[in-house]
């Protein structure tokens, strides 16, 4: 009997399929990793048996029983708990609180009685926590224990865990397996999402990957080995991808220098990052979302100040610049999250005209025509399917990146910086997109490409550097990356190959 | 099957709303109309028709109006760069007071020279007032509507103190202060009537704020902050410094609404030199749609409604403060009906 | 003791009262994550709901509770604004107020109509549970409202720490999406706090008008809501430290009243202004407001 089984789960958002057809089994008292790339499948799956998602065909099986899972309550009945990247918690209240929320019986609360409670059902589980802190003062590895504590207090006899080292350093990974074994061997289930490899090889009995939306195969541990992972992940020896045309490259234009930085949360994001990007050519940064990816676009955008380090454009110095200067020192940016980067109620020419105001004031004001002539021009030359006065939210994201795109290039930049160009558009825009970084490099620009799509940092790029939990592991010339390679960069386990080898 | 889906809605609706939203006001307002014994319709008609009936009460009107459309555009002013300058009321006293002492200390200049620098006075005085909450928040963050209020109740308490000390009126011995300088009053529109120059000067600052708005850098960058301050800050827009001004300027302007009360109509700084106006001015501002003439247009809506509930209370005997009741109702309407926008019904 | 210093601890008592009534209401609407700026106008109408129910049926308790079950009502209308449609705080707070304000006076109009003098009624008698003590016999002689309103204080901090209801609105305040993903309704967690805050408030209004007045002034409430909503930022949004806030608050006004009376020259506006000056310098120092409920003033929809 299986703790769990799932049989023929298809999942559709839209045009895309994220499930196809996926069965996957969780054995009792085993620990399985859920392997896989960014848009393969796997925290879809998973939210489907923990009933944030429903789906569209197949059936889920618990102790041999079919059964309906509509919702996180169905789940708990059914003694499935899950622990999501982003947690859960309300931080000015303590432990115990947050562990009893929406599970408490009565209208008294007694503090005490509810802190021996829940350090009772930590106890048995073995996990080190002390229910009267307030989760404020907790650490990203204490937190993420109160979260799983949270499913084993309700009953949970599985546990689903989506990349639960992301946010964690190398000690508290090792207390994090800790715990884990203790509870296999309590005879709970564990699912384990990630893509990092050597991880999964060290926690982990049995490893399922998927692979754009589909189940590649399920291997044990003791019968494979990082290179079979990595490229059942990844699923190609070459990629078979014209490549563009030979690359002159000049002098480095953008030169960063022991960059680190740190999130929004805090954490640190980039740590000590020394690049270098060259007139004329692509530099892609291949690797898996959360990685620090977004941070470093951010410090090349002006958005985030570095904690140190140095970042040069040509002879400027930009470190910790913001956005005008960059701007004003002829770098192209264009924002990650399109929707977030653009004023949704103001018009296309408006948002076009924002970044550059200066040249549309005549004697004081707002040159109107003059913004309206540069809107026509650049949706003519972009084939923008959108008029000027159009609000920009209206816009379909193919043409609302073109915008951003016709924006960032409107100042003939030096350098341009192109996270995620192509995220979520369709063929006819990604290829728009892709075909105008080209030309820019062909025209000498520099361009620094961060994109999840490995075909696509296969295609553009000249060199590749992997980034790798806020670090570059490696720089490669793009003719020369394998995917084997390139898979074990991006799942960290680069070093340890080498070491192998 | 008709279905609510979380979409924009079509176009026309937005059109609709105020139209809407008076019916809806007009039908729970009524209810009250009825407890005091009276016909609904015939108090409507006293509300929105019989001011503009006769020349006096249309002026009227216009006078009523004068205070609300400086501080409708002052509250728009903000809220167009997402500051919520709940502090127009204190703004607002600030100018009154700097008025009232310019007006009896320009007792030797002529108009020409009284005016200007009395109007010019008004507006620094409620940038000052403003200024305070404004850097709280542009610098610490600190939300801009508790210190706005609390800034509010403190000019309260120094206006007292002038009144009842150093500004008392020596002639009347009333809390209030002497009478600004003859040259300092604001001349009548209309001869023998009391529209005088503050509403010539309300739409003189609208039609500046609507410029500054929609045909300046400065107002392009105070509306992208206002409808999307992360995607202005990416575009290089230094979103601190443009809240500021916003701030100041919208200060600046309730300032004006002061100065009109003291110069055109009051004469005095006294303690009720404000009805309101301050607040209402917010609602003027939230029925416009935060577009100058939407507000200038609500701003006079509101002056026929205060007109009007004279005309009810004197023909029908319903109380007075039946206006008051229509304007936060219609209010409160509106604001329900605008997030309509944001569904649409479907059939399935 | 001196008599004068006697005298002022008693008055103190008396003026705070109504402000812990209504600090006390607006503290468990923040704790839930909605700033009610409607405050002044529920405590406006049940000043004059007490008054009005207590003048026609001559008994004040009965006018007390309608002042209650009217504070009630306008706290869920304000949840209904809110809570249910998502319109912004601060502009649906501003218009009940307004709305509750005018239909008061509305209402009065209607009730007691015009006439040059106001009417009254016989106020709340004074209590003296400890009988007739020497020197301290003043301070203990108050309306068993103001003993109610102290006894709320521990009541309130009971409630807010001591049950799951009171768990679930400390949830609802900081972190809406951790709380509904808990399983909690958010909505009806709010939508109740909101009810007992207005409920609070409605009290506070009443006690000025069935207590202090006697009889319902336009000026009655005159800016104590937009002190309690000061008063919060003061307390650090603490039940216990409302009360210390509150008599802080309220001690400055009736020593500023005294200092009137014996004629001294002092700019007694400035000894009321300053409470509200040294909450700004407060509110400067915390900076981001550190103790405030993270998610107050945004609203929480399911998407």
């Amino acid at each position: 009997m299986y703790a769990v089984e799932l049989k023929g789960i298809t999942k559709r958002f839209g045009p895309v399929i994220a499930n196809n057809h996926i069965d996957f089994q969780l054995k009792l008292g085993e620990i399985q990793a859920l392997l896989g790339e960014n848009g393969a499948g796997k925290t879809t799956l998973m939210r489907i048996l923990y009933g944030l998602y429903h789906a569209d065909e197949g059936k889920i099986v618990v102790n041999d029983r079919e059964v309906q899972i509509r919702s996180p309550r169905d789940a708990i009945v059914n003694r499935i708990g899950m622990v999501t990247q982003h947690f859960t918690l309300v931080p000015t209240l303590t432990v115990a609180e947050n562990v009893a929320l929406g599970y408490t019986q009565g209208f008294h609360l007694d503090p005490k009685k509810l802190e021996a409670d829940v350090a009772a059902s930590a106890k048995r589980f073995g996990i080190e926590i002390d229910p009267h802190a307030l989760v404020r003062h907790l650490s990203v590895g204490e937190r993420q224990r109160v979260e799983i504590l949270k499913s084993l207090y309700r009953d949970a006899r599985v546990l689903i865990l989506d990349e639960p080292t992301a946010v964690l350093v190398p000690q508290e990974v090792d207390v994090l397996f800790a715990t884990l074994n203790r509870l296999r061997e309590d005879g709970m289930s564990l699912v384990f999402i990630s893509h990092k490899l050597y991880e999964v090889m060290a926690i982990c009995d049995r490893i399922s990957v998927l692979r754009d939306g589909k189940a590649v195969g399920t291997v044990e541990k003791e019968k494979t080995s990082q290179s079979e992972l990595a490229r059942l992940m990844v699923g190609r020896e070459t990629f078979g991808v014209t490549r563009q045309g030979e690359n002159h490259p000049g002098k480095p234009l953008l030169r960063l220098d022991r960059v680190s930085a740190v999130d929004k949360k805090g954490l640190p994001a980039l740590k000590n990052i020394t690049l270098e990007v060259c007139q004329g050519e692509i530099l892609g940064i291949a690797g898996v979302s959360g990685n620090g990816q977004t941070e470093l676009a951010q410090v090349l955008s002006g958005t985030l100040k570095p904690s140190s380090g140095e970042i040069r454009v040509g002879e400027k110095k930009l470190t910790g610049a913001d956005p005008a200067e960059f701007t004003a020192a002829r770098v192209g940016r264009i924002p990650e999250d399109r929707h977030g980067g653009v004023v949704g109620e103001m018009s296309v020419a408006d948002n076009l005209a924002l970044e550059n105001l200066d040249k549309f004031v005549r004697s004081g004001m707002l040159d109107r025509k003059a913004i309206l002539e540069n809107a026509k021009r650049l949706i003519a030359e972009y084939q923008i399917k959108a008029s000027p006065t159009d609000r920009i939210r209206t816009l379909s994201g193919g043409n609302m990146q073109k915008v951003l795109l016709a924006r960032a290039l409107a100042r003939d930049p030096l350098l341009i910086i192109a996270p995620q160009p192509t995220r979520g558009l369709d063929v006819g825009a990604t290829d728009y997109v892709r075909k105008k970084l080209l030309e820019q490099r062909d025209a000498g620009t520099a361009v620094l490409l961060v994109s999840e799509d490995l075909d696509e940092i296969m295609a553009l790029s000249d060199r590749i550097a992997v980034i790798y939990e806020g670090q570059i592991v490696g720089v490669v010339a793009a003719r020369d990356a394998t995917a084997e390679q390139l898979g074990l960069m991006m799942s960290g386990a680069w070093e340890v190959a080498h070491a192998e080898n | 099957m008709l279905k609510i889906e979380r979409r924009p809605a079509p176009v026309w609706v937005r059109a609709v709303i105020p139209l809407a939203a008076i019916l809806v006001t007009f039908i729970l307002t009524s209810i009250l109309i009825l407890v005091a014994k009276a016909n609904p319709f015939e108090a409507y008609y006293h509300f929105l028709i019989a001011p503009l009936s006769g020349q006096v009460s249309a002026i009227e009107v216009l006078v009523k109006s004068t205070p609300l459309l400086l501080t409708g555009a002052a509250v728009t002013f903000a809220f167009s760069a997402g500051y919520w300058n709940i502090g127009a009321e204190g703004q607002l006293l600030a100018g009154a007071i700097a008025a009232a002492g310019l007006g009896m200390a320009l007792e030797t200049f002529p108009p020409i020279v009284a005016i200007p620098v009395m109007i010019l006075g008004g507006f620094l005085a409620g940038m000052v007032w403003a200024a305070i909450p404004a850097l709280l928040k542009v610098k610490l963050a600190v939300d801009e509507v508790v210190t706005t209020l609390l800034m509010n109740t403190v000019i309260l308490f120094l206006i007292s103190f002038l009144l009842n000390g150093v500004w008392r009126d020596p002639l009347s011995g009333w809390p209030q202060s002497a009478q600004i300088a003859d040259s300092a009053i604001f001349p009548k529109l209309i001869p023998r009537s009391r529209l005088h120059l503050g509403f010539l000067l309300a739409w003189v600052v609208i039609g500046l704020i609507w410029l500054v708005i929609n045909r300046t850098a400065l107002g392009m960058r105070m509306r992208s902050v206002g409808m999307g301050p992360e995607a202005a800050r990416f575009a290089g827009v230094k979103v601190g410094r443009t809240m500021l001004t916003a701030a100041l300027v919208s200060g600046g302007i309730a300032g004006l609404a002061g100065v009109s009360e003291v110069a055109g109509i009051h004469y005095h700084l006294i303690e009720a030199i404000s009805a309101n106006y301050g607040y209402t001015g917010i609602i003027a501002a939230t029925l416009g749609g935060l577009n100058p003439l939407g507000v200038s247009l609500a701003a006079l809506f509101i002056g026929l409604i205060d007109t009007g509930a004279q005309s009810v209370s004197r023909a029908l005997g319903v109380p007075i403060f039946l206006g008051n009741v229509v304007q936060a109702t219609l209010l409160l309407v509106t604001l329900g009906m605008l997030l309509l926008q944001n569904y649409r019904i479907r059939r399935v | 003791m001196d008599i004068f210093l006697v005298g002022l601890i008693a008055a103190t008592l008396r003026v705070a009262t109504p402000l812990i009534f209504g600090t006390l209401g607006e503290l468990i609407c923040e704790r839930a994550g909605i700033l009610n700026l409607g405050i002044e106008g529920t405590m406006f109408l049940g000043a004059f709901t007490g008054f009005a129910v207590a003048s026609v049926t001559g008994s004040l308790w009965l006018g007390f509770a309608a002042a209650v079950a009217a504070g009630v009502i306008a706290g869920l209308l304000m949840g209904l604004l809110t809570v249910r449609l998502g319109v912004n705080q601060h502009v649906s707070g501003l218009g009940l107020t307004l709305l509750l304000t005018g239909i008061s006076l509305f209402a009065y109009r209607i009730i007691f109509g015009e006439r040059s003098v106001q009417p009254s009624i016989d106020t709340f008698p004074k209590l003296a549970p400890f009988g007739n003590l020497p020197v301290l016999g003043p301070i203990f002689e108050q309306y068993a409202l103001t003993y109610l309103a102290i006894a709320l204080v521990p009541l309130l901090w009971w409630l807010i720490y001591r049950t799951n209801f009171g768990l679930q609105i400390r949830a609802a305040g900081e972190n809406p999406e951790a709380t509904d993903a808990a399983g909690v309704n958010v909505f009806r967690v709010r939508f109740l706090a909101l009810a007992i805050g207005g409920g609070l408030m409605g009290a506070g209004g009443a006690f000025l008008s069935l207590a202090q007045l006697g009889s319902f002034i336009f000026g009655i409430i005159s800016g104590r809501g937009w002190v309690c909503i000061a008063l919060i930022i003061f307390a650090n949004w603490h039940p216990v430290r409302v009360l210390w806030g509150a008599l802080l608050f309220g001690g400055v006004f009736a020593l500023q009243l005294r200092l009137q009376s014996t004629g001294m020259k002092l700019p007694y506006e400035l000894f009321l202004a300053l409470p509200y000056l040294v909450t700004i310098i407060a509110l400067t120092l915390a900076g981001r407001n550190a103790s405030a409920p993270a998610a107050l003033l945004k609203p929480y929809r399911r998407e």
